[in-house]
């Protein structure tokens, strides 16, 4: 007897009472799309001759780094005592970066497998996760992965988690993503635990967007959780947030490709087609409504996502900026997280301010931009957004260190974050040592387990957007598992920090620091250049300041050979072509004032990577 | 290196030949390339090789008559062109070590150049030598055979410098062959090498004074180049030995400077000097100046290059692929390049600022107008700067000064605008 559907239930017209929706949460790695693999194919979803790993990741840079960027939805066809059920499971992505995605997933829900390694046990984005969905109401359905691992722990954990959900030990179901042990009995499971969507049919319709891409060929295409009422193609629809209305070209759900169908109904989980060519038209969280019979009230929990970091982007070929802001355009199109706004430098020459989730966003973004769209970017150090009010009570949004005010400022105000660290006991006073260290004040500390405790600090973002992770990892030899929201903001001593080559000041090097901190960021700076500025024909002072005031300083000599003592016998065409490198070398400097500092120092200057090793 | 191309280079010859020969500014030269040594020293990336027999034609015994049989081609060369070539101006025997070479293979080299084209009266005629290859009696035939001056690769008198170059001479065999040319009458020019790894400011010094006490008539000092691809650079790489240090090879500069000119020596081009207490501008290297004037010259020898009026072209650098193809009448000229305007006018500045006679100024007149103004604009302000001659300039003349010297590729930047 297969537990695979028979004949099930066609998209449009299946009974809610029928139709289960759930997602998968986890921290990073935990198994998330693995554990969807096998449901594809216990579903007969996925063939086995078409099954690859990690079968829904199908970005390339997905693929690559082997994590899920983009949530993907599933419909898939289950049977349990005779009755075809329609699941639709949307698998997530684990890193707190895509923190805003999780949770417009988890709206789209009614449960949620909560996965954890059997391995490692609870993490930081568990932590994170659980309460997201706790906060969606949804039900939770535990479950250890992995447990094919000789290092699996399942009772070890089993017991973390019913400390944490208050379950049975017993009722944490263990499965392994890879074998495929007890995933029938999970989907079992989501039949029999999860409820079943409670829409009102004959309500105005109400859609609530989880994701959209941007499709070459298709233009946008809006994944859609339906709450009340019904879609048809050909209708007239709304976006509540946005105001602006569409004709419904299609509409279908994902089993895994594409099935057009004709119209998605209460509970159902799909896709609609308007011919919007631009996802910010179709944001994450609006709601879709019926142009003639709209809904009076959106689903509610709408939020645009708010960028945590910023960074500036430049070409390092100045004539590539117009390719820059295409693959921008192009990029954004896709990503509804990303914003932008033209700058400039007069170190770097024209660019981008460019808004990020994090870090891991920021680097997915520019490696997107250099593979795909072949560019070479410098970007600069990346940093986070400050409040300044100046003397006249004026308050200055400062989302790049150079539009720090000038003259006497009355207060900065900081963003922060509240961080949860997760970490085995001896390494407790490591951690608070490295938080405090980073300005952190300890909120509280609960042990999970005897052996693994959560530690919560509030800490400035900028801290955390730095260097506190890698930091974190290296003090914890990688056990430490973190995770972090933005939570309000405090007044800090915080003050703008130059860098100045010969008197000017090389604005990309700008930075915005605590005042302790100050003096080591400038250290390492003018000490950093020292080494990768070329000598030049005069002595070229490097100096970090704040304000007017010095607070460190290096000197580059001045160069006292410049010469090639020899004229290699007859070989006149091989000096002139030395000197003709040289010549072409030239492009690639950028003067600052009389100083010709090469691209490649800038980059090296504001890598970060070097920075905290 | 493609042995089969075939070389344009007979083909886009006589126009250049023509316009070198009409030019009665032009001189003409000949260097000769021996490609071949006993050891090679760590740093060297010259084309030489250690294997006495590099192929047929292309062997210690067999080269000479490979070298005549190019002398002649490119005799064939102006016969074709219906020009008379202008008896050679200087005459330069490099490598490689020509004297791992019987003497008599060189004079015989050097006669049948005599016979081809003739060689002016007064005209330095020069070869290289490792003091190690020399003897009384070879250094009296090279005399008998023609050539008055051997420039001899000394290097340094420091043992432990002389370790990290690799050099093989024992350092006694120089005094020794000093002797013989000067027995001989010949001029000596000796080399010396600065800046090597390990090398203090007193070995410098001492390297210095032991040639100044072997009283050449001209020394030639380079700083030395980590070439890539050179054993020693693979050493510095891994951290055998230090780097060399642009700060240590100024100071040695200066010093020697300081030294060579006390002692009566003129630089006349940033790594030569001359014995001429005087200033009256002799011992200078008539060849080397051929090439900082941008005169004309002939190659001879495995990837030796060649100058007429603009033309530049180059052999194959293997000696058995060049020697196949002299061997089968073919040009082993492998490569050429007219430089155009822009790059003409960078060679003429990069050499002429090597020189104590300066680079004249009409070259950028003569290129144009806006050129012109723009180098005239840089030169006052290199002269303010003290690092060329502000009254060399008053004459027209773009000369270094001695701080000017040791930032000459500055200079050369920025008067070609870059
Ligand atoms: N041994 C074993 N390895 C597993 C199992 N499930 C997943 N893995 C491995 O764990 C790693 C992470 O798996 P993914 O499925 O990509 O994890 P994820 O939770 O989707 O990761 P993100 O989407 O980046 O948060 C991969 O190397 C998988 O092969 C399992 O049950 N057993
Ligand atoms: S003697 Fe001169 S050419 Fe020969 S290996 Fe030494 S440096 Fe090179
Ligand atoms: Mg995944």
């Amino acid at each position: 007897m297969s537990p695979v559907a028979s004949n099930p239930p066609q998209p449009g017209s299946t009974d809610p009472s029928v139709i289960r929706n759930f997602c998968i949460v986890a921290h990073i790695d935990h198994g998330k799309s693995t554990l969807a693999d096998r449901m594809l194919q216990n579903t007969n979803v996925v063939t086995p001759r078409e099954m690859q790993n990690q079968f829904l990741d199908s970005m390339d840079i997905e693929r690559e780094r082997g994590i899920t960027i983009k949530s993907q939805a599933v419909r898939m066809p289950w049977q349990v005592d005779g009755t075809d059920y329609i699941l639709n499971m949307i698998d997530t992505p684990g890193h707190v970066d895509f923190a805003y995605e999780v949770s417009r997933s988890l709206a789209a829900c009614e449960g949620a497998i909560l996965l954890v390694d059997a391995a490692q046990g609870i993490e930081a984005q568990t932590l994170a996760n659980l309460y997201l969905a706790m906060e969606h109401e949804l039900e939770i359905i535990p479950v250890l992965n992995k447990i094919d691992l000789p290092a699996a722990e399942p009772e070890r954990y089993a017991l973390e988690i019913s400390n944490l959900i208050g379950v049975d030990p017993d009722d944490v179901l263990k499965v392994s993503g890879k074998t495929g042990e007890g995933v029938e009995a999970l989907l079992d499971r989501v039949v029999n635990t999860v409820p079943a969507p409670s829409g009102a049919v004959d309500a105005p319709a109400r859609a609530m967007i989880f994701d959209s891409i941007y499709d070459t060929y298709r233009g946008v295409i809006t994944y859609v959780r339906m709450v009340d009422g019904r879609l048809q193609p050909r209708q007239g629809i709304k976006m509540m947030a946005t105001g602006s209305d569409y004709e419904l070209q299609e509409t279908g759900v994902y089993s895994p490709d594409a099935i057009p169908g004709d119209g998605l109904g209460v509970g159902e989980v799909g896709y609609l087609i308007t011919g919007v060519k631009d996802v910010s038209e179709s944001k994450v969280g609006d709601t879709v409504t019926s142009k003639q019979n709209p809904a009076p009230e959106p689903i509610g929990g709408y939020r645009e996502p708010q960028p945590m970091v910023f960074s500036g982007l430049y070409p390092i070929d100045g004539s590539d900026y117009p390719a820059l802001r295409d693959a921008l355009e192009k990029l954004q199109l896709n990503d509804a997280a990303l914003s932008y706004e033209p700058e400039t430098s007069v170190a770097l020459g024209f660019g981008f301010r460019v808004g990020f989730l994090g870090l891991l966003h920021l680097e997915i973004v520019r490696e997107r931009l250099e593979r795909e769209y072949n560019l070479d970017l410098i970007s600069t150090a990346p940093n986070v957004v400050y409040k300044v009010t100046i003397e006249d009570g004026t308050v200055v949004t400062v989302t790049n260190p150079s539009e720090f005010p000038e003259g006497k400022i009355l207060q900065v105000e900081e963003p922060m974050a509240m961080a949860t660290i997760i970490v085995p006991s001896e390494f407790i006073g490591a951690v608070m040592e490295l938080s405090q260290s980073k300005r952190g004040q300890l909120k509280g500390m609960d042990y999970l387990s005897e052996e693994r405790v959560e530690i919560r600090y509030w800490i400035p973002l900028a801290e955390i957007v730095f260097d506190y992770f890698d930091l974190l990892k290296s003090r914890t030899k990688g056990y430490a598992s973190l995770n972090w929201q933005r939570d309000g903001s405090q007044i800090a001593d915080l003050v703008k920090v130059d860098i100045l080559l010969q008197g000017d000041t090389v604005d990309a090097f700008s930075a915005i620091t605590h005042r302790d901190h100050a003096y080591s960021y400038g250290v390492k700076m003018t000490s950093k250049l020292k080494e990768l500025i070329p000598r030049q024909q005069f002595e070229v002072p490097i100096q970090a300041a704040i304000g007017s005031r010095i607070i460190a300083r290096e000197n580059i000599r001045a160069i006292r050979k410049d010469v090639l003592s020899k004229c290699y016998g007859g070989d006149i065409s091989r000096k002139r072509k030395l000197l003709e490198k040289q010549k072409e070398g030239k492009k690639r400097m950028k003067m600052v004032g009389t100083v010709e500092v090469p691209q490649e120092a800038f980059i090296a200057a504001l890598s970060t990577d070097t920075d905290s090793k | 290196m493609n042995q089969t191309e075939i070389s344009s280079i007979p083909q886009l010859l006589p126009d250049f030949v023509s316009s070198a020969v009409n030019d009665a500014e032009r001189t003409f030269s000949l260097y000769v390339h021996v490609p071949f040594c006993l050891t090679r020293c760590g740093y060297c990336d010259f084309n030489t090789y250690i294997s006495p027999d590099m192929g047929p034609g292309a062997s210690h015994d067999s080269f000479a008559a490979t070298a005549i049989k190019e002398l002649e081609y490119a005799a064939t060369l102006f016969e074709k062109s219906g020009t008379e070539p202008k008896p050679l101006h200087s005459v330069f025997f490099g490598g490689g070590t020509p004297t791992l070479l019987a003497a008599e293979d060189l004079t015989a080299i050097l006669s049948r150049a005599e016979q081809l084209f003739g060689i002016r009266s007064g005209a330095e005629i020069t070869t290289e030598a490792n003091p190690d290859s020399l003897t009384a009696q070879s250094v009296q035939e090279l005399a008998d055979g023609g050539f008055n001056r051997i420039s001899m690769g000394m290097q340094s008198s420091v043992g432990h410098v002389l370790q990290v170059l690799e050099r093989t001479h024992n350092p006694d065999n120089i005094v020794t062959a000093a002797q013989w040319i000067r027995a001989a009458n010949l001029e000596m020019s000796l080399d010396l090498i600065f800046g090597t790894p390990g090398e203090s400011l007193e070995d410098w010094q001492a390297s210095l004074d032991t040639a100044l006490g072997l009283q050449p008539d001209h020394l030639s000092a380079y700083g030395l180049i980590v070439e890539e691809g050179t054993k020693l650079a693979a050493q510095i790489r891994r951290g055998v030995y230090p780097n060399t240090d642009p700060d240590d090879q100024a100071d040695k500069y200066l010093v020697t400077e300081e030294r060579l000119s006390a002692a009566g020596y003129r630089w006349y081009e940033i790594s030569n000097w001359a014995y001429d207490p005087d200033h009256r501008g002799i011992h200078q290297s008539q060849h080397n100046l051929a090439y900082w004037r941008d005169q004309d010259w002939w190659g001879i020898g495995p990837g030796a290059h060649s100058h007429m009026a603009g033309l530049r072209w180059w052999n194959a650098k293997h000696p058995a692929a060049y020697a196949s193809r002299v061997l089968d009448n073919i040009s082993p000229a492998i490569g050429h390049e007219i430089p155009d305007d822009d790059a003409r006018l960078l060679e003429k500045i990069m050499l002429g600022v090597r020189l104590a006679e300066g680079l004249d100024t009409a070259v950028f007149e003569e290129y144009d107008p806006e050129t012109a103004q723009r180098a005239k604009t840089e030169a006052e302000l290199l002269a303010t700067q003290g690092l060329i001659e502000p009254s060399a300039l008053d004459r027209g003349k773009i000369v270094p000064t001695l701080r000017g010297r040791l930032l000459d590729d500055a200079i050369t930047r920025r008067l070609a605008g870059f």
